[in-house]
């Protein structure tokens, strides 16, 4: 039985599956982990460790990318 | 045939190591869609463009990153930290922006006030501390002001990045003897940042003697951007063979240009 926590996705609460793993979180959000910079709890997470941290409950996670600026 | 730019020697613009043969560099905000902003870029013929961090979409409208639109083999993506306006929050996004990008490079903003979106120097002299600390090329963009000009590079910026006028502002270059200060006490390069409006404000930028200038809304908002980034080409390149050149001392009165002897009695 898979149960759900709540974890904070830019700045949004969001259902994951318990012990879901950021690379999960990615994946069940559809994007790629190449183009996206994970950070957890403000630590940045890099790309090769993305499947091995795990989410809890609370966790506060920002995706951010490079958009148009000046 | 030899253009008058290939008479004048010109070395290539060095900025924290790397070599770049464009003086001109251009953001990427505000246009009206990615196809103009990509034919506007190659029409500048910049070779360093500036990108901002944000937040993904996560709805499925499907804002896609700025990346689809630009190669980054064939520019110098340079992330900026606008919109930050405490040291702290600029040294967060300079270090998402690290993890994102392909250099170590970061154009520092830290902004001081909504309005007229002027620096805080205070702020930016803390943040700029910490980046060099952590091995980032600081390209401080802040005001017109020697001092602050001066700390920036003791704290090891890579660059200083005095404003011609506010960002966005269209205004052009304000305060040409202090841009022209920070630029003769200065050993860094000196990159004028904000303010420019058309070419002509591009040209007198240049020919100050300032080693480049970074534009953005002047593309952006112009009718046809594709055609301003042309313009602007040319004019900072105009601008900047002017001064290799030397311009000619300023008079208050008139000197003849055709020779007073030979006149008729």
């Amino acid at each position: 039985m898979t149960q759900t926590i709540d974890v904070v996705v830019n700045g949004e609460r969001r259902p994951v599956a318990r012990d879901a793993t950021l690379l999960e979180l990615l994946r069940s959000l559809e994007l790629d982990p190449r183009a996206v910079v994970v950070e957890h709890n403000r630590r940045i997470v890099r790309r090769p460790a993305l499947g091995e941290v795990r989410v809890v409950e609370g966790d506060a996670i920002e995706l951010v990318h490079f958009v148009g600026g000046g | 045939m030899t253009t008058a730019v290939e008479l004048v020697q010109d070395a290539p613009l060095t900025i924290g190591g790397r070599t770049f043969q464009s003086r001109l560099m251009v953001g990427t905000g505000k246009y009206r869609d990615n196809d103009t902003m990509a034919r506007a870029i190659e029409a500048s013929g910049a070779e360093i463009v500036t990108v901002a961090v944000r937040r993904v979409n996560l709805d499925r409208t499907k804002q896609e990153g700025i990346l689809y639109h630009l190669d980054p083999k064939k520019y110098f993506l340079l992330a900026n930290t606008a919109g930050c306006f405490t040291a702290e929050d600029a040294v967060r996004y300079a270090r998402l922006a690290r993890e994102a990008g392909f250099n170590e490079f970061v154009k520092l903003e830290v902004i001081g006030d909504q309005e007229t979106l002027l620096p805080d120097v205070q702020g930016l002299l803390e943040a700029a501390r910490t980046l060099v600390r952590e091995g980032f090329k600081v390209l401080a963009y802040t005001n017109e002001d020697l001092v602050i000009a001066l700390r920036l590079e003791d704290a090891g910026c890579a660059a200083v990045m005095p404003l011609a006028s506010p960002i966005g502002s269209g205004l052009g270059l304000l305060n040409p003897f202090s841009v022209r200060t920070i630029k003769r006490r200065l050993q860094v390069p000196v990159i004028v940042d904000a303010g420019v409006g058309t070419a002509s404000d591009a040209c007198v930028t240049l020919e100050q003697g300032v080693d480049g200038i970074l534009m953005n809304t002047a593309l952006a908002a112009a009718r046809d951007p594709v055609a301003m980034a042309h313009a602007m080409r040319l004019a900072v390149e105009a601008g900047r063979a002017a001064f290799l050149a030397g311009r000619m001392p300023r008079r208050e009165v008139a000197l003849p240009s055709s020779p007073a002897e030979g006149m008729l009695d």
